[in-house]
Order: structure tokens, then C-alpha cells, then sequence
């Protein structure tokens, strides 16, 4: 499992921010993340969730981005 | 009369100016500005994706071709649509833009910003649009120009899109460019000596091949090929030389086993290139103020508040496609009567008559008739998607239609598809990957659109006894609220099981901006849906036209002159009785209700229908519900319409007693009832499931980009109702029931 530093973005609060270090998992997936500025060392806060929990909002390079938390779940961030 | 023709091509071509963009960065709007309303919108050929294109006055450079790629996040592609920007770009098979202008959203500049450095990779003149800069100046964000320029190399161009601002100093600095047009540096990405060495071998690679000539072209190529090919080839790019790939894929390889990840490396050195400009060009304030969108969004996509929302504006939505359009159908339902009416006045009986009032003008009706609902559901889709409201929505509901596999933005489609399946499938275009698309539009017509109903209302009344109830609640209510949750239950379940086999790979990821709110221009919005509908005439129409005609035709021929004859002599000894007009006109319309009757039942589709009752008959259903249901093709309500004329009813609609009657006095040729109520259900269940309609077909395929994912819709409808009805029907029997 990843080291004690990293957490999942799925897991951070609403309302939190967090620096983005890595995203595991398919390769079109991991790729369309990346392209959409999810980079390593990107700051991400998370807006909120969607009234049914899920997909949720993040706040990332002055833009809202929408992802759904299966896809937060590959992203590690610290 | 030889005269030699000028040469045509290379000499007298106009200078090409490619427009690409993020989606939501205003580009659309840009494009109206900077070219007008002469824009020619066509598909590119094969695939589904609109190439929009117009011709616009550049000061010195004369006329200039503008045309609009599809707006994207990056050029890495993963279906043959996302590729067409790419080769465009590159003029890999067709003409090199001469300039590239890249609209990006100035209050997202960095996301804007990573498109631009592809762009600029290629090495052609680009022109970079900070477009909503009255959002960003209002945001208080400060963009360094000059500094832009320098740094990026490409022109730079501050507009407000929407109110036609700085427009004319861009149509200027496009005349500029493409006279003076001179080399661009490009940008130097700060890879890893591997990765680097990685690029350069494989564009080395296409240089011996001769596929690109220049350097800058084939490393950018190179870098797009790294980043899009697959080695399973799960990638769906086509025209690719099966040695290139080979070459990329073993790059690949080679550069996993050393642990190098290629499209991190890529990526990253990117947008640390991005971040460099952003930092020297942009002050973006520190603490953002809670903007307006912020404070919609709290209400709007709230818990509770975003549910609610959520449900009125779909309700406002579906209440205008059901009712708001009928005036209008209705209306051009009577001029299409008037128009036959009008065309059998003036021209002698016939054959050529029948074609011209049947087939064409019905035709053209049939084609018509749907313009109402697409005009009003795309000014909502088009109003929704301006204002921002659309990705919400998505954002709403995704949750729910996830778990069968299809995507936020689908519901819209799916629920218009309980309107009418035609302008629901053309809405899939708010999808933004094929697969989502595909899915979508082969699972809607499953949804109960509201051609179904009059079917409905017909066998329910005929079947149920106006008393008979099922605890309380009446039976033909009940099995009317059966049909609606049946399409429901079919349309997610063939979603979730399409998924898994047709349309089998990693579900595309959901990935999905959500705009600012923004006012909508109305004049743009207006133009967009007039150019949805004219699409609809031009590529839908004809198909539907056509499908009309040789509907028609087996429907009417061949026709036995004895019939004719016999219904003629009835006529004339009609004529010859002493009777009063009231009674004389009955028996006239009787005979021709019998003559029309007699002619179906010989044409070809009468003819089909009895060879075909083998087929049906386990569905409970004889040969001539089998007539009515290829009647319907045409359309859905069709059915009641000839399956009057099969019982020697005309004219007859839902509501229809006589013909109700007639349909419970069918029997089987054994004197046994024909329409039991567990025929009548099965009937039911039938339409619910089976494509019974030819203009969803057309749709499809224009949708969709072919015949292939048409017939295959058909098909497995097709076989999806018959299995069920089966069910129903020999199930019913075994148990007991509707006997
Ligand atoms: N405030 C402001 N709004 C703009 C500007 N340009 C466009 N808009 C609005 O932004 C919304 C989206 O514009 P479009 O032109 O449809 O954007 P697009 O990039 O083509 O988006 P897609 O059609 O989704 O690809 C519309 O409501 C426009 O009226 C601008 O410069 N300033």
C-alpha cells in the first residue's frame, strides 16, 4: 500500500486542499487525468460532491473539474 | 467547345486557417463572430464528427478558409474522431493550415494553455485568443500579453467572443500572419535525455520513411503517437502504417521495461512548461473571491436543493417537447392533409397520383413532422448547455446513471427519447466520446416515446373491459404504467449489458468541466438550432423520404385489377339504387373500406404478413396484426391506420369503436378469439421493445456514421421484443391465463 504520507484524493474532505503525487490504474484513464492538469505536484481542493455522494467537484489549475470518485480513488495526494 | 479548364488546386488555393479550442472556451461563439452566418456545416467523411467551415475577408489576404475542429482538452486520441484535429492539423492527407488560431478561456488559462503548446509543437503560425476576457478582467486576473507572446511565440489576441469585442483586431492580426507568415520556434520541453531519445529515434524513424518532412512536424507527430497508440490496438486510430505502429509500440516497450514513464514524462514536462508562462504572463488573485457561479452552485447542486432543481428543469423540459411541440405537429399534420387533399383535386386517379400523394408528400410529412420536437429540444439543450446548467445536470444524475454504465450528460437524451426517439438521438452529441454516444443511441429507442401510446390506448380499450380492475387500480392504467416501466427497465438493462459485450474496453473515463454560469447569446442560440434542424432535412430527411416510397410500395402493390374492377361495378349498382345521399355516401365509403382492405391484404406486405404468421403466431398474433405491425414501420401510430384497413376499416384512430369491435371479434381461423388480453399484452410488450420505426433507423445511422450500428440496433431489438412477447404469451398460456 502507498506509504503513510499519501492519502487517496477520494478520501480528502470537502473544503480541503491537497498536492497531487500520483495516479495508478489504466493507462486512458491515468492519461486523461493527467492531460486535464492532474500532474504530480498540482494543488487540488475539493469543491463538493454531488447531492448523491458522487462524482465530486475539485477546484485544480483555476478551473471546476468534475471526476468521479473511482477515478479519485487512483490519485494519490499529500 | 474544348476550352482547357484552368488548373485547378495549388495555384488558386485559399489560405487555410484551422480553429481549435477547449470545449466551453467560447469557440463556437468565436467562430460566429469572426466568420458570420454563412457557415457551412458538413460531416467529415466516415465519421460523425460536424466540420464546420465559412469563408471570412482578411484585409491583404483576400478570402480565407475558417474551419472549426472539434473542441478538445489535448490532441491525444483515442478514437478516429479525436484524431481528425490531429491530422488536420498537421495536413497529414489534406491541406496545411496556413494559421492555427487556439481559443482558450482566459479565466482557465493554464488548461487553455496546454492545448496551445500542442498546437505550437507542430510547428505552424499559431494565433492564441484569450477569449471571456470580460470574466477574467471581472476576476480580477492580469494577463501580461507581450510577455504571452514572447514566451509562446504565437501571436496574441485579448476577445469577448459573445459581444463581438476585439474580433477585428483578430480578423487584423490573421491578415498580418498569413502574409507575413515566418518559422516558429518550438517550444522546448524539458524531457529526460531518455524520453528525449525515445521522441527523436521515432521521429527519425518517420523522416527515413518519408510519412513527414519536416523535423518539427515528425517529433511532433512522434510525441502524439507515444502518448495516443496502444499496443493492444484498443486505440481505434486509423491510417497509421502498420510498421510505424509497430515502431511505437516496441518504443513503448522498451521504455516500461527500463521503468520510464513516457506519458507522465510527456505530460508533466508540459505543464511544467505551461506553469513557467503562467507564473511570467498571469497574476491570478490569491484569495478567490466566492464568485456568483460559487454561490449558484451552493443551491444548485446542494443535496437537496440540486435534486429538486434538477427535477423541474427536466420536468419544464419534458413538458415542452410533449406539448408545446403538438400544436405545431398538428399543424403540419393538416397541411400535409391538405396538400394530398390538394394533389388528388387536380390530378386523375392513379397510380402516379397514389406515389406523389402517399409516398412523396406523405413522405415529405413524415419527414417534417419532427421538426418541432428537435427545434424545441435543442433551443433547451442549446439554452442549458450556454448557461452552464447542462454539466450540472450531468454532474446531478451521474451517480444514477453510472450504475448502468452510461454518463451523466446521457440522461437528457434518455429522457427526450420518451418524446421521441428521433431528436433524442440526435442529442447525443453532447457526448463528448463515441462510446457514451453509441451506447446512448442504441439504448434509447427503448425508452417509450410517444408515438407508442395511441398503440397503447387502442389495445388496452379493445382488451380491458372499461370496469375490469386489478386491486383498484384499472387494468388498462396498470398495463399502460407496465409499458412505461418496462421501456425503463429494458433501456438500463440493455445499457449495462451493451457495456459488457458490444461495447466492451474500459468505460471512458468521466472527466467533466464545469463552466462558470454565463448569459447565452440568443442569436447564437437560434442559429445553432436552425442548423440541427437543416442537418435533420438534408441527411435524415432524404433517408426517411425514401424509406417512405418503398414502404408505400409494399404496402400497395401489386394491385389486382380484379379488385379494382369488382369495387367499381359495387359503385355502380350503389349508384343505381333509389337511396337518400346519408345512405348512398355509406355504403360508398363501405366499399371503398373494403377495396382498400382488399388491396393490402394482396400486396406484398399482406403477402408477407401470412407468410410470416408461422413466425408470429406464437406471439399470438395472426397475419394481419403481422400487416400492422410492418405498417408501423413507417411510424409507430402507423399501426392503428392499417390495421383498420386490414379490417376493412379506414380512417380509423385509437379511439376508434368500430374497429375496436372488429378487433375482438377477430378470431384464429379455428373460431377462436384473436385478441385475448394476453395477446393484447403481448402486442403491447412487443411495440415497447421492437425499432418499429424507420426514421429512428435513419437517425441512427447518420448518428452513428453508418449502417452498421443501425442494423445492429434493429436486430437486437428486434430479436429483444419477439423473445419477449414469446414469453409473455406462451408463458401466459402455460399458466393459464387470457384464455
Ligand atoms: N462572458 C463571456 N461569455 C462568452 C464569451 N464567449 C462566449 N461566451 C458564452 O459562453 C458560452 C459558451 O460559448 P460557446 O461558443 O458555445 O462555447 P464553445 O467553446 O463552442 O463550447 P462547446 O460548444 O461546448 O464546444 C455561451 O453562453 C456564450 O454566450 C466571452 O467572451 N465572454
Amino acid at each position: 500500500m502507498s506509504p503513510s504520507s499519501h492519502r487517496l484524493l477520494a478520501r480528502v474532505p470537502v473544503g480541503s486542499t491537497a498536492v497531487v503525487c500520483r495516479i495508478s490504474g489504466e493507462r486512458p484513464v491515468v492519461r486523461r487525468l493527467l492531460e486535464m492538469g492532474l500532474v504530480p505536484g498540482t494543488r487540488v481542493t475539493v469543491q463538493r460532491e454531488a447531492p448523491l455522494g458522487d462524482p465530486m467537484e475539485l477546484r485544480v489549475r483555476n478551473y471546476a473539474l468534475s471526476i468521479r470518485r473511482a477515478d479519485a480513488l487512483r490519485i494519490e495526494v499529500e | 467547345m474544348s476550352t482547357p479548364l484552368p488548373p485547378v488546386g495549388a495555384v488558386t488555393r485559399r489560405p487555410l486557417v484551422l480553429v481549435a479550442g477547449n470545449p466551453n472556451s467560447g469557440k463556437s461563439s468565436l467562430f460566429n463572430a469572426l466568420c458570420g452566418t454563412r457557415t457551412k456545416v458538413a460531416n467529415y467523411p466516415g465519421v460523425t464528427i460536424e466540420r464546420r467551415s465559412a469563408t471570412m475577408q482578411a484585409e491583404g489576404a483576400g478570402e480565407v478558409e475558417v474551419v472549426d475542429l472539434p473542441g478538445t482538452y489535448s490532441l491525444a486520441a483515442r478514437s478516429p474522431e479525436e484524431q481528425i484535429a490531429v491530422e488536420s492539423l498537421m495536413g497529414r492527407g489534406v491541406q496545411r493550415p496556413d494559421a492555427i488560431l487556439v481559443v482558450a478561456d482566459a479565466t482557465a488559462l493554464a488548461r487553455g494553455l496546454y492545448l496551445t503548446l500542442e498546437v505550437l509543437e507542430i510547428g505552424r503560425p499559431v494565433i492564441l485568443v484569450l477569449n471571456m476576457a470580460d470574466e477574467a478582467a471581472r476576476d480580477g486576473i492580469v494577463l501580461d500579453v507581450p510577455a504571452l507572446e514572447r514566451l509562446t511565440g504565437a501571436r496574441v489576441v485579448q476577445t469577448v467572443a459573445s459581444q463581438g469585442v476585439g474580433v477585428d483586431e483578430l480578423r487584423r492580426v490573421v491578415a498580418e500572419v498569413l502574409g507575413h507568415p515566418r518559422p516558429v520556434p518550438a517550444p522546448a520541453l524539458t524531457l529526460s535525455p531518455a524520453v528525449r531519445a525515445d521522441v527523436e529515434a521515432l521521429a527519425a524513424f518517420i523522416m527515413t520513411e518519408r510519412w513527414l518532412t519536416h523535423q518539427t512536424e515528425a517529433a511532433a507527430w512522434a510525441r502524439w503517437l507515444l502518448l495516443s497508440v496502444e499496443a493492444d490496438g484498443s486505440d481505434g486510430l486509423t491510417g497509421i502504417p502498420a510498421t510505424l505502429r509497430e515502431a511505437v509500440v516496441g518504443i513503448q516497450q522498451r521504455a516500461s521495461d527500463a521503468g520510464r514513464d513516457i506519458d507522465l514524462e510527456i505530460i508533466a514536462s508540459r505543464y511544467r512548461l505551461v506553469d513557467e508562462w503562467m507564473t511570467a504572463a498571469s497574476a491570478v488573485p490569491r484569495a478567490e473571491r466566492r464568485s456568483l457561479t460559487d454561490r449558484v452552485d451552493a443551491v444548485l447542486t446542494h443535496r437537496i436543493g440540486g435534486v429538486v432543481a434538477f427535477g423541474l428543469v427536466m420536468l419544464v423540459v419534458f413538458q415542452a417537447l410533449f406539448t408545446w411541440a403538438e400544436p405545431a405537429i398538428e399543424a403540419i399534420e393538416s397541411l400535409v392533409a391538405l396538400v394530398q387533399d390538394g394533389v388528388r383535386a387536380v390530378m386523375p386517379p392513379g397510380p402516379l397520383t397514389a406515389l406523389l400523394v402517399e409516398g412523396v408528400v406523405a413522405g415529405v410529412g413524415n419527414v417534417v413532422v419532427f421538426v418541432p420536437q428537435i427545434a424545441l429540444l435543442f433551443f433547451f439543450i442549446g439554452l442549458l448547455e450556454d448557461l452552464g446548467y447542462l454539466a450540472r445536470a450531468a454532474f446531478v444524475i451521474d451517480r444514477v446513471m453510472r450504475a448502468v454504465g452510461l454518463h451523466g450528460r446521457a440522461f437528457v437524451p434518455m429522457l427526450s427519447g420518451f418524446s421521441c426517439a428521433v431528436p433524442a438521438v440526435m442529442s447525443t452529441r453532447t457526448l463528448e466520446q463515441r462510446k457514451d454516444r453509441l451506447l446512448t443511441m442504441l439504448v434509447l429507442p427503448l425508452t417509450s416515446c410517444s408515438a407508442r401510446l395511441p398503440v397503447y390506448v387502442l389495445i388496452t380499450a379493445t382488451v380491458f373491459d372499461a370496469g375490469s380492475s386489478v386491486m383498484g387500480i384499472r387494468s388498462g392504467a396498470l398495463a399502460l404504467f407496465g409499458m412505461y416501466a418496462l421501456s425503463v427497465v429494458a433501456a438500463l438493462l440493455a445499457a449495462g449489458v451493451l457495456r459488457r459485450t458490444v461495447l466492451p474496453g474500459p468505460a471512458p473515463t468521466f472527466v467533466l468541466e464545469l463552466p462558470p454560469y454565463r448569459r447565452p447569446v440568443l442569436s447564437f442560440l437560434l442559429q445553432g438550432v436552425w442548423q440541427r434542424v437543416r442537418t435533420f432535412l438534408i441527411d435524415a430527411g432524404t433517408v426517411i423520404l425514401a424509406l417512405t416510397i418503398v414502404l408505400w410500395a409494399l404496402l400497395s402493390y401489386p394491385r389486382d385489377p380484379e379488385v379494382t374492377a369488382q369495387a367499381e361495378a359495387d359503385r355502380a349498382a350503389v349508384m343505381a339504387l333509389a337511396l337518400n345521399d346519408e345512405a348512398r355516401q355509406a355504403r360508398l365509403d363501405d366499399i371503398d373500406s373494403r377495396e382498400s382492405g382488399a388491396h393490402l391484404r394482396n400486396s406484398v406486405a399482406g403477402r408477407l404478413g401470412r407468410a410470416f404468421e408461422p413466425v408470429i403466431a406464437p406471439l399470438g398474433f395472426d397475419w394481419r396484426i403481422g400487416v400492422g405491425i410492418l405498417g408501423a414501420f413507417a411510424a409507430r401510430e402507423v399501426f392503428v391506420g392499417t390495421l383498420g384497413v386490414v379490417f376493412d376499416i379506414s380512417g380509423a384512430d385509437e379511439a376508434n369503436e368500430p374497429l375496436r369491435e372488429v378487433l375482438r371479434q377477430a378470431t384464429w381461423p379455428d373460431g377462436s378469439p384473436l385478441m385475448t388480453p394476453l395477446a393484447g399484452v403481448s402486442l403491447m410488450v412487443f411495440f415497447a421493445l421492437a425499432c418499429q420505426c424507420m426514421s429512428t433507423v435513419a437517425i441512427v445511422r447518420r448518428e452513428s456514421g453508418g449502417w452498421r450500428w443501425a442494423l445492429f440496433m434493429v436486430a437486437y431489438m428486434t430479436v429483444l421484443a419477439y423473445a419477449a412477447s414469446l414469453l409473455v404469451y406462451q408463458g401466459g398460456r402455460w399458466m393459464g391465463w387470457g384464455l
